[in-house]
């Protein structure tokens, strides 16, 4: 009988005071179905957004995503072959808020291309909001053995979190 | 003079999380990831504009042609 489970590997990362330009989960075991990554984050930035960008295997190259993204000016969609950067929290946004983002890694172990579904809520209550949903590719081949998470301006603030999860469908 | 910036890493098969300086390729790297955030945004932000700019210039044509607000508002519904 299938007894599918959800563990977090590793250990949850907490920034602390003075912040990071860089969070990285390393040898990530190959032992799970699918991976998980959860972040509620801050950017040191003043961008409205900056945004949170990924590499996996030390990669940023190959990637492309499709969104759609809701905002309070509106709605839009778009088609990118960039690096995928869904947008976050800044010191523009409403203080001491951060926003929140699931990234879904499938079949993260397989020789197959690697799709990721990624949905993004950013916190935000004096100007622009962002709600976004990415439906991105990775065009590699490899296993997925370690993802970085790279602000694209300034740090993550002081008590972002990071947390890895291994998701077993048997 | 500015700290260097740091960066995490957690390795997970160990759970060893060790916090260590960005070597100078890695700033760069992230120098580059930044300015395709940049390219990106800009690239929403034109083709946002440029979708609401289309909108308003038909619904301006639809109101010419004697069409009500209301009327124009259905067609999108």
């Amino acid at each position: 009988m299938a007894n599918p489970t959800m563990t977090l590997i590793g250990s949850p990362i907490v920034v602390g005071s003075g912040g990071v330009s860089s969070v990285t989960f390393s040898s990530i075991p190959q032992t799970y179905t699918d991976l998980v990554v959860k972040t509620s984050i801050r950017g040191s930035g003043s961008g409205t957004p900056d945004f949170s960008g990924i590499s996996i295997n030390g990669s940023t190259s190959n990637f492309t995503f499709k969104y759609i993204q809701g905002n309070s000016g509106g709605a839009n969609s778009g088609s990118y072959a960039v690096a995928v950067n869904p947008p976050m929290d800044t010191s523009n946004f409403t203080a001491n808020t951060f926003d929140n983002t699931e990234w879904y890694f499938p079949n993260y172990t397989s020789s197959n291309y690697k799709s990721i579904s990624i949905d993004n809520a950013t916190e935000n209550n004096s100007s622009t909001n962002y709600l976004d949903l990415y439906a991105a590719l990775w065009s590699n081949s490899a296993a997925i053995t370690s993802i970085t998470f790279t602000p694209s301006s300034g740090n993550y603030v002081q008590y972002s979190t990071f947390y890895l999860y291994g998701i077993n469908n048997s | 003079m500015a700290d260097t910036p740091q960066a995490i890493e957690v390795n997970c098969e160990t759970g060893v999380v060790t916090t260590r300086d960005l070597t100078p390729d890695e700033i760069a790297a992230q120098a580059v990831a930044a300015q395709a955030a940049a390219d990106q945004r800009a690239a929403a932000e034109a083709e946002a504009a440029k979708v609401a700019a289309d909108k308003a210039a038909a619904q301006a044509k639809l109101a010419a042609l004697g069409l009500t607000a209301d009327e124009i508002a259905a067609l999108s519904k």
